[in-house]
């Protein structure tokens, strides 16, 4: 039979309809998540299902208790989020794009975060955040940024950013079932990609890397999108003769060190390529993980390719320029040799 | 209004326990046995006090830096209570949280809150799990004069409202936000005027008298409760000492401090009220101190002779790997 093929944002939306259907303490609130609340003609039914239509269907199979518009009030409703999970249920809420959590940090950093340890253990705050992330859409500084490394720097909070639709699914139902806050990321620009993804539900533990491209010659760690120019890139290396492995961390904490140190040991070159800014990112820290833990196996320096240090900006030649392509990580790779 | 004997009982004692253990606190931090800071609820039993009175264990709240009150009006062990403050492993939350941070969930209390402003939305959420469950729970969420001015506090009023959800924010005006005094701050007479602007009702009441205060909340209760959704009451009151435990308060005006003290402190008009009346005799009253008294001195005894949390407790209760 042949393979079952879904969009990445039809495996999200199976994976959350999949463990609503089996938890009903799961619900889903945020921004137009349904849409059109108390728009009589629409008799219940949404108008958008999630603004790029990643939940769409839901608030008709589960209805408007469980699939609950918010106003655009961030903290509140994050908060609110983060107060039900404490409570008793295990919200998924959308923080549309993840430039928003400037207005509302204070309800991931110092309550959600926080509050199972500061309680002693006596809370668990099974809550996830999903919210979109990254360049490439034209949509410019504030809904263009990536900020992963930001939570993944924060004690309490589990950071999970899938780049196929197959991962997507095993890690947002892996997502749903962890009693700690977990920031999911998902690229914009991936949301109408498709892959392999089985209709039965299934989970991908939270730290296991996965090995995308074996190889021998160097390793290639990338996150999200950069994983597919990683495999790009690959490719080209092998007409050249060089052959490299391409290791995705799809969570970013937990951080899945072993798998990631493993190949450097057999490669004994390290290219990192992280969407983000070059300075703090996940980029330095993989960095230093391996400068920490892998020196010995390393035959030069790291190499990081990652955006620069500039906002994101609008026009397409400046966008393009400034997100990391495959020719910069085979320059990177080849420096290396 | 009609409140049974054991009811007007059980809060004087609460009212006093309050009043005894912050006392006791204010003299240990002296003493140098509590690290960190704290922030005193005296003068203010009258507000968690008369509200909790309509509470039970399955009931929430959420508090504020200066929770200790609340904690206590809800029904927390004292004896935990202090040992958190000590940083002792016996402590409510394992030493681990502090006087900014205690929370037993078994009594619904969700924790006090190191940020201005941080329980309103954390409110909203337990009323949503209580309405989508249909339990019949309320939340209360204290807040400060000071956090009248945040925009969660706005926020939640609004989300509660739209969503009818069962929660009761109680405004603590206490006449200042740290410093700086409410008429400066707030850009109204009486906070709970905001209500117009969210669709809920607002009342105010003279939050040093637990009758006003035990009456106004008994109504909110119950409304929420019958799922007619959230109230704003605010209850006017004043903060005995300082915003925390140090500080000179330069900023207040010595008469006001006198007048409360000799006129309006709550304790001393509750126990007033409560002896010019023939249903509670001087003797039930000071039985009543003296056992709160013995209890805070056991929870201080308590609090000495428990051990510091072992170093590893630091990695405990989080996800750490790295």
């Amino acid at each position: 039979m042949a393979e079952r093929v879904l969009s990445f944002s039809q495996a999200l939306n199976e994976a959350m309809r999949q463990e609503m259907r089996r938890d009903p303490t799961v619900i889903l609130m945020g921004e137009d998540v349904a849409g059109g609340a108390n728009v009589e003609h629409l008799h219940g039914d949404e108008a958008w299902g999630g603004v790029l239509g990643v939940t769409k269907g839901l608030v008709k199979e589960f209805g408007r208790d469980r699939v609950l518009d918010t106003p655009i009030s961030e903290s509140a409703f994050i908060g609110a989020a983060v107060g039900a999970a404490v409570t008793g249920l295990r919200p998924i809420v959308e923080m549309m794009f993840v430039g928003f959590l400037g207005v509302c940090f204070d309800q991931i950093l110092n309550q959600g975060a926080k509050l199972r340890y500061m309680f002693g253990g006596k809370a668990k705050v099974p809550v996830v955040i999903r919210t979109i992330y990254g360049a490439g859409f034209r949509a410019a500084a504030q809904h263009s940024q990536v900020l992963y490394s930001l939570f993944t720097h924060i004690p309490g909070l589990k950071t999970v950013v899938p780049s196929t639709p197959y991962d997507a699914k095993g890690l947002l139902i892996s997502s749903i079932r962890d009693d700690d806050p977990v920031v999911f990321f998902e690229d914009i620009t991936l949301g109408g990609t498709k892959g392999p993804v089985p209709e039965e539900p299934y989970i991908l533990p939270l730290g296991r890397a996965d090995v995308k491209r074996a190889g021998s010659d160097v390793t290639i760690v990338a996150i999200g999108k950069m994983v597919h120019r990683a495999l790009h890139a690959a490719e080209a290396l092998q007409a050249q003769g060089k052959s490299a492995e391409v290791i995705d961390p799809r969570t970013l904490s937990p951080f899945d060190e072993e798998t990631v140190l493993a190949s450097v040991k057999k490669t004994g070159r390290l290219v990192i390529v992280d969407e983000s800014h070059p300075r703090c990112s996940m980029a330095t820290d993989i960095a230093a993980l391996v400068a920490d833990k892998g020196f010995d196996f390393l035959n030069g320096p790291i190499k990081m390719v990652t955006a620069p240090h500039t906002p994101v900006p609008f026009s397409p030649t400046l966008e393009d320029h400034y997100l990391p392509n495959p020719q910069r990580i085979i320059d990177a790779a080849l420096s290396l040799f | 209004m009609h409140i049974p004997k054991d009811t007007l009982l059980w809060m004087y004692e609460r009212m006093q326990s309050i009043r005894t253990f912050e006392n006791r606190v204010k003299v240990e931090f002296g003493r140098g046995k509590i690290p960190g800071f704290v922030h005193l609820y005296a003068g203010e039993e009258a507000v968690a006090v008369g509200i909790c009175a309509h509470l039970s264990d399955a009931d929430y709240i959420t508090s504020t830096h200066r929770g200790h009150g609340h904690c206590i009006a809800k029904g927390v062990d004292v004896r935990g209570m202090m040992a958190e403050l000590f940083g002792k492993a016996t402590g409510t939350c394992k030493g681990k949280g502090g006087s900014m941070h205690i929370a037993d969930m078994e009594k619904g209390m969700l924790g006090a809150n190191g940020i201005v402003g941080g329980g309103p939305p954390l409110a909203c959420g337990a009323g949503l799990t209580a309405k989508l469950k249909q339990t019949g729970q309320v939340t209360v969420c204290f807040f400060g004069d000071g956090a009248a001015e945040q925009g969660t506090l706005h926020e939640s009023l609004n989300l509660a409202a739209i969503w009818k959800l069962p929660v009761i924010f109680v405004a603590e005006n206490n006449g200042y936000a740290e410093s700086t005094p409410v008429h400066y701050h707030c850009s109204v007479e009486n906070i709970a005027d905001r209500a117009a602007a969210y669709n809920m009702p607002g009342v105010t009441v003279d939050g040093n008298d637990i009758f006003a205060v035990y009456e106004a909340a008994g109504a909110a209760v119950a409304r929420a409760r019958a799922g007619q959704g959230p109230t704003l009451l605010e209850c006017k009151t004043y903060r005995l000492y300082g915003h925390y435990e140090g500080d000179q308060q330069t900023y207040k005006v010595a008469a006001e401090q006198q007048k409360f003290q000799h006129e309006r402190d709550p304790i001393l008009l509750f126990r007033r009220t409560l002896l010019a009346g023939t249903l509670v005799s001087e003797a039930e009253l000071k039985a009543i101190d003296e056992r709160v008294v013995a209890e805070i001195d056991a929870a201080v005894r308590f609090a000495e002779d428990s051990p510091f949390p072992d170093v590893q407790e630091t990695y405990t209760d989080v996800y750490v790997n790295y």
